[in-house]
């Protein structure tokens, strides 16, 4: 039952991830990620971590998405995206050189075998609350940078995207920011 | 059949290679962008396969922070280029060489 489940969701992913690759159309490849997205929350039930799949499917495919959503109103996304390929050897064998490269990092502490778990899954006990004991008392410091990270950026995205943008410095020409300094310095 | 921990490490390793290609296919950012998102899923399907098949817990963390990163890089990054294409009318990557770069 779980290999027919991990086939099934490991073909569907790849196919999707392969869509939003390899079309030209800017709106195929959004609905593609986002089909994508929520098929690997999949994989993270079937691994038993119930709230990364379910923060998943929150984030990625609820805000991320939205977001790409709502950029792709400012672009133009009707026009077939033209993309120029200089050498499709040196993409592919330079991809499958740093795919061996992936392997190699992943299966070497495999190899070594002396890995011992840091902080135990403990028996009995869902999968959220463990989140929240390690979460809450190894990893609280990083939980906070965290959160002051993503305050920063929050507040980087209204700042460059928001909608007084014909009076900040970063939308004008050069030449205009050039004759305000100036006009600053005669005052 | 069992699915084992290498099962998980291979699937995440061709979807990582997936994202690779498109990172460098792409020329439009939006789309480059998109990429990477896929990288960073690809990375988080191992760490959450390592963290179930050895019981523990930090593969789950590191993928939590991995997403909290992913969130915030693309408020930034969408925010950086709605303001290039106010002011350029394009979001390609060739076009952005005023840095004669």
């Amino acid at each position: 039952m779980e290999a027919i489940a991990f086939y099934t969701f490991a073909i569907l992913t790849t196919v999707m991830f392969l869509i939003t690759v390899l079309t030209n159309h800017a709106l195929y490849a959004l609905s593609a990620l986002a089909a994508g997205m929520i098929f690997i929350s999949a994989f993270f039930f079937l691994l038993g971590a119930d709230f990364l799949g379910a923060i998943q499917i929150i984030v990625y495919t609820g805000a991320v998405m939205a977001l790409y959503a709502f950029g792709m109103m400012f672009f133009d996304t009707t026009r077939d995206v033209v993309e120029k390929r200089n050498s499709p050897q040196l993409v592919f064998g330079l991809s499958g050189l740093a795919a061996l490269t992936v392997v190699a990092i992943f299966t070497a502490p495999i190899v070594s075998g002396n890995i011992t778990a840091l902080y135990p899954v403990i028996d009995g006990v869902g999968n959220s609350q463990q989140v929240g004991m390690v979460l809450f008392t190894k990893y609280l410091i990083p939980f906070e940078v965290a959160a002051v990270m993503l305050l920063v950026a929050m507040i980087a995205g209204i700042v460059l995207a928001g909608k007084k943008m014909d009076h900040s410095l970063t939308l004008m020409k050069e030449e205009e920011i050039e004759r305000q300094t100036n006009e600053k310095a005669q005052v | 059949m069992e699915i084992t921990l290498q099962h998980y490490l291979i699937l995440s390793t061709i979807l990582f290679a997936i994202g690779l290609i498109g990172v460098m296919r792409r020329k439009n950012l939006l789309l480059l962008f998109f990429a990477t998102e896929i990288l960073l899923n690809a990375v988080n399907i191992a760490f959450a396969a390592i963290s179930s098949y050895y019981g523990d817990l930090t593969g789950q963390m590191f993928a939590f922070f991995i997403i909290a990163i992913a969130a915030s890089e693309v408020a930034v990054g969408l925010g950086l280029l709605v303001l290039w294409y106010k002011r350029t009318g394009k979001i390609d990557l060739d076009a952005m060489t005023s840095m004669r770069g």
